[in-house]
């Protein structure tokens, strides 16, 4: 029996997860495919990642083996024009025509293009494919400012990508009185406003658009109230409007305003015609979103194959994904009193509000608002489609517990088990803590893997996690805090069972206390323990090490290395920058000032790293650690040599201290501050441990960061002496590096302190656990026994021979390495 | 397992070419427990020395996730109860299977893998085309 023909039309995120649906559930068709654009159906939802660096292949959603291990027919850049239902067959541009016995229509939708004058002039863009955002991002580099036509969900997605291309006056207009006009209200769209402002764009509203200005290309817009705007570029954003031309020509049911009619099975007016996705119009209604696609594929699917599915509409909630600013809205969003109570919160000066709506008795929520903090979303949304009955105080949900109590609300685990956790690819709280049970996955990844669940948009990383170790806390599994599947241990467990039994090597605390042949997550932070323990050289078990460890240096874009040599306190003789300088131009090397007040010298191949090593070292540098966990600087401000404000001599001091504890290898890195004086210029109080001079000595501050969740370093002692200082940095540091977790920064593990700072001080300033003189001998013993990895790395030819690419061939360089050039310098070359 | 070895081992030597190994390096030029890379004509591929497990390993050098030549500098491991052996790119992380050369983190990519066949110090990889 030969097999059936099904075509489908459109290979977009829908068309292409119905092909995955239609072969995981039967061989019986011959299935062939045409889509318009170029390439394999992609990522649209992530779209925007294009701007900050996701490639093509990055948003790829599969590719052509695929589709030939599938033994589906893709056509690619050819479009059906006509669809003759007598015959049965499809026509398209290319020639091509083919017979069918079942058509699916996955022809998504297209921006809605309003008629204004002047919409065709160059510098007007649309925002949906590949070739658009190309098409704008040749266009963006001579621009200065831009605007986008459309305050909705995609609008704002828009103009944040036109703040990416680094388009520094961007405007949003908007035809209604706030934004978002479909998904929240007055008051949340305020706020939102405000947030947007600080993030570099400028809101109008009430703005209707009459003509675009220019010639040729775009110079501005004028609007109905006689005001006018000067503009580079203009992205439309005005909604969208269902494909459904070749539909309507086919003489399919269509609805006037767009939109191919289907019924719950997803079928169309023609029986052997479905329409799924963007392009499909159900109870008058156009899903413009990802995830009801995709149950629409599912649908079809089935039903192509005997299995009795309906569509009965979807839940539209969003999460809104401007990075910088949470939105979300999700249930029903707009109910107000009095068919409900709502409840809302707001914090104009933080930029929060948040919005409920609940049953007048209390017992159900609805839907809500919520903006500038949208860490409950899942929650919530979860509450209101599960019909999860509301605790006794409903604002708790909003406002977490008060008193110090566990969070209020309903933990993940009370969720029924068809609780859909991921929409977008229809995973249910039941499949997930099945697959940790029955089938032991405890990983993001290995959920991932095995389900699909957050593989789409990734909102729902977050729960899925709760939900990993709620089940696995059901299960009776003891949760504890372990480095990796390697070693039941934590951190601070193996430090100690590594120093009572005196381990030395990797292999031998595995073989101890582990299983096994370990991993990259266990490797470096036995590595760092080993380091701290016992200060031997890195290199001597160099494929325990991260890969920046094991090359003493850290790997860049495009596979060459950056070289950072200490330049202590960030003083530096002029002859010393001479060397700098004269090393990279020799070797071709970008040279850049960092944050952290060194020359960062980038772009060495592997194999050049030894000798440009051996000529800094030379000239008296040392290794700058820039690739460890470990000191990295101790920034100091110019202090009382020269500053007219100074109370002390910060720059020896910084120098001093960055001496003592260079090399240290720590749990994560280490910076150091010392000012010399309350201004601050070093900003020591953002740093690890920070010393800034009084009249009296030095004020100790410890445990803070910058990074991206800033932390400001806390008070641990006032007016010491230099000596009393260091005794207390030796105790803090040690201590910090016997107990905290692998990559916890100091103000991390301080977080997780109990007793916290008040506790720190009386172990460090008081001596309350009685291991001052402990710690501070082993900090001793690390100063002791330091030495500069790079030398000893130059000075052994076996050490030497780590660094060709080639171990074939030590002579030559890696020849996939490419530069382009950039200000007179290098840069490497694009991902 | 032991006896094809043992008849690879008098034909080695002259036949490289006809078995389609090539010689790479000797085993003590690849650091314990580590990897490096080989130029193979154009090409280039990572090896691995799994002391631990006694296994060498070899795969493309190319990093699927965003080009890069890099496999080579990555950490090995092993995961699951089964212990399969993996790499670790050094640049985001993504793993791979040594055996199967499938993506350990959940991406639809594969590397190749070859195998490796480890002579009186001298270490072969076997190219199929
Ligand atoms: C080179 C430099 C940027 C520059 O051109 O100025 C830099 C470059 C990198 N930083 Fe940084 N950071 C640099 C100063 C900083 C500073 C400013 C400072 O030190 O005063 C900060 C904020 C202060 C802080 O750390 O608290 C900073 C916060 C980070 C963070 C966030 C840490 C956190 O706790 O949140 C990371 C990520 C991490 O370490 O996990 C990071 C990571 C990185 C990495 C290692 C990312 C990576 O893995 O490739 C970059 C590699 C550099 C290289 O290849 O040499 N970098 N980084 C600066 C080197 C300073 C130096 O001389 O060693
Ligand atoms: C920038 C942006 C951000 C978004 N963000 C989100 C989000 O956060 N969450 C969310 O849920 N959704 C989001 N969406 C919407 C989501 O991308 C769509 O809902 C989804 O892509 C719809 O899939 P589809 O297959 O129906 O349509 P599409 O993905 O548009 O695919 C349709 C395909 O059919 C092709 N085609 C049309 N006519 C023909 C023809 N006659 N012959 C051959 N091929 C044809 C088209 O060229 C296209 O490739 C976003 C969309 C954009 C543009
Ligand atoms: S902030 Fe630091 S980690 Fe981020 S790009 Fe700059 S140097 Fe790299
Ligand atoms: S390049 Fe290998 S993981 Fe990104």
């Amino acid at each position: 029996m030969s097999k059936k023909n099904i075509i489908i039309i459109g290979n977009g995120m829908v068309g292409h997860k119905f092909c995955e649906k239609l072969v995981s559930k039967t061989d019986q068709y011959q299935i062939t495919v045409f889509g318009e654009e170029p390439r394999i159906a992609y990522d649209r939802v992530h779209l925007s990642s294009y701007f900050d660096g996701k490639t093509i292949e990055d948003l790829s959603l599969s590719t052509k083996d695929w589709y030939l291990e599938n033994h589906i027919d893709l056509i690619l850049g050819d479009a059906i024009t006509e669809i003759n239902r007598t015959e049965k067959t499809v026509h398209s541009h290319s020639g091509i025509t083919k017979p069918y016995h079942y058509l699916v229509l996955a022809t998504g939708s297209a921006p809605f293009v309003p008629d204004i004058p002047g919409i065709e002039k160059e510098g007007v863009f649309v925002y949906r494919t590949i070739e658009d955002l190309d098409k704008m991002k040749a266009h963006a580099a001579k621009c200065k400012s831009g605007a986008v036509m459309g305050g909705g969900l995609l609008g704002l997605e828009a103009a944040k990508a036109l703040l990416d291309l680094g388009i520094k006056e961007t405007h949003v207009i908007e035809f209604a009185s706030r934004l978002m006009p479909r998904q929240i209200d007055d008051a949340g769209s305020k706020l939102l406003q405000g947030k947007l402002s600080q993030l570099g764009l400028q809101i109008h509203l009430n703005k209707n658009t009459s003509s675009i200005l220019g010639e040729n290309e775009i110079k501005g817009l004028a609007f109905a109230d006689d005001s006018k705007l000067d503009l580079d570029m203009l992205v439309i954003s005005a909604g969208i409007r269902p494909r459904d031309e070749i539909a309507r020509l086919a003489g399919l049911e269509v609805s006037t305003r767009g939109g191919i009619v289907v019924n719950e099975f997803m079928q169309t007016s023609d029986k052997d015609i479905f329409a799924i996705g963007e392009c499909a119009l159900y109870k008058n209604m156009i899903y413009g979103l990802v995830a009801p696609g995709y149950e629409m594929a599912e649908v079809a699917a089935s039903h192509l194959c005997n299995i009795d599915k309906q569509f009965h509409g979807f839940d539209m909630s969003t999460k809104l994904k401007l990075i910088g600013v949470d939105v979300a809205s999700f249930g029903d969003a707009f109910v107000s009193e009095p068919d409900c109570t709502s409840i809302i919160f707001e914090d104009t000066h933080k930029g929060i509000y948040k919005r409920i709506n609940i049953t007048n008795d209390g017992k159900q929520l609805l839907g809500g608002i919520l903006i500038g903090d949208a860490d409950a979303y899942n929650m919530l949304l979860q509450t209101v489609n599960n019909k999860i009955v509301l605790p006794p105080n409903p604002e708790d949900l909003i406002l977490g517990a008060r008193g110090g109590e566990a969070a209020a609300g309903s933990g993940v685990m009370t969720l029924p088990d068809d609780a859909l956790i991921c929409s977008c690819e229809a995973v249910s709280k039941g499949a997930i803590c099945d697959a940790v049970t029955s089938l032991d996955i405890n990983t993001i990844d290995g959920i991932k893997k095995c389900t699909k669940a957050g593989t789409g948009c990734g909102g729902c990383i977050p729960i899925v996690k709760d939900l990993i170790t709620g089940t696995m806390k059901e299960n009776g599994v003891y949760v504890k805090n372990v480095l990796c599947e390697h070693f039941d241990y934590s951190r601070q467990e193996l430090l100690d069972l590594a120093k009572m039994n005196k381990i030395k090597s990797y292999d031998q605390l595995l073989d101890t206390f582990g299983k096994g042949d370990g991993c990259e997550v266990c490797k470096p932070a036995v590595a760092s323990i080993l380091a701290s323990l016992w200060n031997d050289l890195i290199l001597k078990q160099d494929t325990i090490q991260d890969s920046n460890d094991r090359f003493l240096a850290n790997i860049q874009k495009g596979g060459t290395y950056s070289v950072v040599p200490r330049i202590p306190g960030g003083e530096i003789t002029p002859d010393k920058l001479i060397v700098i300088g004269q090393i990279a131009k020799e070797y071709g090397l970008y040279t850049k000032i960092t944050g952290g007040q060194r020359i960062d010298l980038f772009g060495a191949h592997l194999s050049d790293l030894p000798v440009i090593w051996s000529r800094l070292i030379d000239a008296g540098f040392e290794s700058g650690h820039a690739y460890g966990k470990s000191l990295r600087t101790v920034k100091s401000c110019v202090g009382s040599t020269w500053c007219r404000f100074g109370l002390h001599d910060s720059v020896s001091f910084a120098i001093q201290v960055e001496d003592r504890y260079k090399g240290l290898r720590s749990p994560h890195k280490l910076k150091g501050g010392v000012s010399g004086c309350i201004r601050e210029c070093a900003e020591a109080q953002s740093k690890d441990f920070g010393i800034i001079a009084t009249e009296k000595g030095w004020n100790l501050y410890v445990c803070g960061n910058g990074g991206s969740k800033p932390k400001h370093a806390q008070l641990l002692a006032t007016d010491i002496d230099s000596e009393t200082c260091i005794k207390y940095l030796d105790r803090f540091l040690m201590f910090y590096i016997r107990t905290a977790d692998p990559l916890t920064r100091t103000a991390t593990w301080l977080d997780k302190m109990e007793g916290g700072m008040a506790y720190l001080k009386n172990v460090v300033v008081n001596d309350s656990l009685g291991i001052a003189t402990e710690l501070e001998a082993e900090m001793e013993y690390h100063v002791n026994t330091y030495t500069c990895e790079w030398k000893a790395a130059i000075e052994n030819p076996d050490m030497k021979k780590r660094f060709n690419h080639f171990v074939n061939a030590p002579e030559e360089k890696d020849p996939t390495v490419k530069f382009e050039g950039m200000r007179d310098q290098i840069k490497a070359g694009a991902w | 397992m032991m006896s094809e070895m043992l008849i690879l081992d008098r034909e080695i030597e002259s036949t490289v070419e006809v078995q389609n190994l090539f010689f790479a390096c000797y085993s003590d030029d690849v650091p314990e427990n580590g990897g490096a890379c080989v130029k193979y004509h154009g090409e280039q591929i990572a090896i691995f020395n799994f002391t631990r497990r006694g296994e060498w390993f070899a795969t493309q050098n190319l990093c699927p996730h965003k080009q890069q030549m890099a496999l080579s500098r990555g950490m090995i491991g092993s995961v699951g109860d089964d212990c399969e052996p993996k790499v670790a790119c050094p640049f985001h992380k993504k793993s791979f299977s040594l055996k199967s050369g499938d993506c350990l983190s959940g991406d639809d990519y594969k590397i190749k893998t070859y195998p490796v066949i480890v002579n009186n110090g001298r270490v072969y990889i076997e190219i199929k085309d």
